[in-house]
């Protein structure tokens, strides 16, 4: 692949209400140039909506603040975006699926996504047998492979990941981290999660989000560098750190 | 196996059930003719019958086509167009809402006797469903879907075409199914208010006359025909979604 600039995220006074109840007050963060950004929080507490304002997604008269690059360029067409569902599109192969970005933005010749590429990407990630395949016969792990590659192959340099791992079975989500983490090791990396040991395997740096209001957040810069092993001692200390972190919510709320 | 020969012995035994009814209630040929009656007027009349039968089945397909198209055009308009659901749903409704029968009259004083104004009761029975179950579906793309393709910089249209409508056409083909059902409704009733030929038309006739055998050998050609419809307007909308993946709500 080739190393892309990779960009950073610059959060600024950003406040956000839904339904009456203010989920983020005058927060501001600021992402990591090509990290991976891990934002930890308990179910609800308001990670998916950051993550939304960050990729565009929320109408801007919906919240307050500015999401910006450093250099105050605009993040859209910089982002790509995984979530849970790998959102393939049933009637489509492997390979098709991974294109789609030509046909939803009308590109051929010599603008698209070249073919080659998806193939030679497909065949690195294991899945050129799979190529002709449709998604309904595929596994999870390889349903959400496919949804990496097409996320590659999009090649911008913010990846949005939307807790994309957290529908796969122990030992197909550990293949799929590796995986993802050698993948995405050039790009800026956002990535949502509940699970501290998810967050402590993979994140450069995680800030713990908090509620009911979220105004600030705490960081925690896991030692070593990523991928991490999970047995490792300093890694389950920091896990008993961020599970109390978490819990503390709870008597707050 | 059993499914092929099934709507057969449903048949045979809807037969039955009549024969046995006729033989218990001693019912007079003029009230309920038995089966064989029915039968016998049926090919000693099957020619009249078939030009009729042709009629009518050639004005629930136009009135299926063209009803389909419509309800389609208008759930795309609907979706695309902001403007036009705000205008358009309203209307909509107040024409749902006035029973179609009702109009039948004024479509015939229109339209004239022949086959327009039967494709037009057709037309206005099927549009609704199909609008309503299409457009249903179009509003229903993934909340993700939508995230992703924006994420993504997708052209709407590009969008539309290439997610959305496929992912609607679950939804279109039920839509669809209750069209094919209910369109011989439409050219039944249309040719019932007035005209000159069709199945309806001489269900009306043979009954003001007393030929009640002729009367239920039309019903039966019709049943048959209304049936056939919708049992290959079922299979093959079954075997596109089947091709397309998107059988049983399959849309992950």
């Amino acid at each position: 692949m080739i190393p892309h600039p990779a960009s950073n995220i610059h959060i600024q006074d950003f406040c956000l209400s839904y339904q009456e109840r203010q989920i983020f007050k005058d927060f501001s963060l600021n992402m990591k140039n090509g990290k991976w950004n891990v934002l930890l929080g308990r179910s609800g507490v308001g990670k998916s909506s950051l993550l939304t304002a960050i990729a565009g997604l929320l109408p801007p008269e919906s919240y307050q603040g500015t999401i910006k690059a450093v250099d105050g360029s605009v993040l859209s067409g910089k982002i790509s975006w995984m979530t849970q569902d790998a959102l393939l599109l049933p009637w489509l192969n492997v390979l098709e699926n991974i294109l789609i970005g030509n046909r939803l933005r009308q590109l051929s010749g010599t603008d698209a996504i070249s073919e080659i590429k998806a193939k030679s990407l497909l065949a690195d990630l294991g899945l050129e047998p799979f190529m002709e395949m449709k998604p309904e016969n595929l596994s999870g792990g390889m349903r959400q492979r496919t949804a990496l590659a097409r996320t590659l192959l999009e090649d911008r340099p913010i990846v949005l990941l939307d807790e994309p791992f957290s529908a796969l079975d122990a030992v197909t989500r550990t293949e799929m981290h590796d995986l993802t983490f050698r993948y995405l090791s050039d790009k800026t990396v956002v990535m949502i999660t509940h699970d501290p040991l998810e967050a402590l395997k993979l994140a450069d740096i995680i800030y713990i989000l908090k509620g009911p209001t979220i105004t600030n957040v705490e960081i925690l810069t896991p030692s070593n560098t990523a991928p991490r092993n999970i047995k490792n001692e300093r890694l389950l200390e920091e896990h008993d750190t961020l599970m109390k972190q978490l819990s503390d919510n709870e008597t707050l709320s | 196996m059993i499914k092929v020969f099934r709507p057969f012995i449903i048949l045979a035994g809807l037969l039955f059930v009549w024969q046995m009814l006729v033989y218990i209630t001693e019912a007079p040929p003029y009230i309920l003719p038995d089966p064989l009656a029915v039968f016998e007027a049926l090919f000693q009349r099957l020619d009249t019958l078939i030009s009729h039968a042709g009629i009518t089945f050639l004005e629930i397909i136009l009135g299926f086509l063209i009803g389909s198209l419509l309800g389609c055009c208008s759930a795309l308009i609907l979706t695309t167009v902001k403007s036009a659901r705000d205008w358009l749903t309203p209307i909509l409704v107040i024409t749902q809402s006035l029973p179609v029968f009702a109009l039948a009259p004024i479509l015939v004083l229109w339209l004239g006797y022949g086959l327009p104004s039967k494709v037009a009761m057709a037309v206005l029975i099927i549009y609704f469903p199909v609008t309503a179950a299409f457009y249903d579906g179009l509003r229903r793309t993934p909340k993700d879907w939508q995230a992703l393709a924006q994420v993504m910089g997708a052209k709407p249209l590009a969008f539309l075409l290439h997610v959305r409508i496929p992912l609607a056409l679950p939804s279109l083909s039920s839509g669809l199914r209750v069209a094919m059902a209910t369109a011989p409704i439409g050219a039944i009733v249309g040719e019932w208010v007035g005209s000159s030929e069709g199945l309806g038309y001489l269900m009306l006739h043979a009954n003001g006359r007393m030929q009640i055998d002729l009367m239920f050998a039309a019903l039966l050609i019709l049943s048959i025909m209304a049936v056939s419809l919708y049992l290959i307007t079922d299979h093959l909308l079954h075997r596109l979604l089947q091709y397309l993946s998107l059988d049983d709500h399959k849309t992950r």
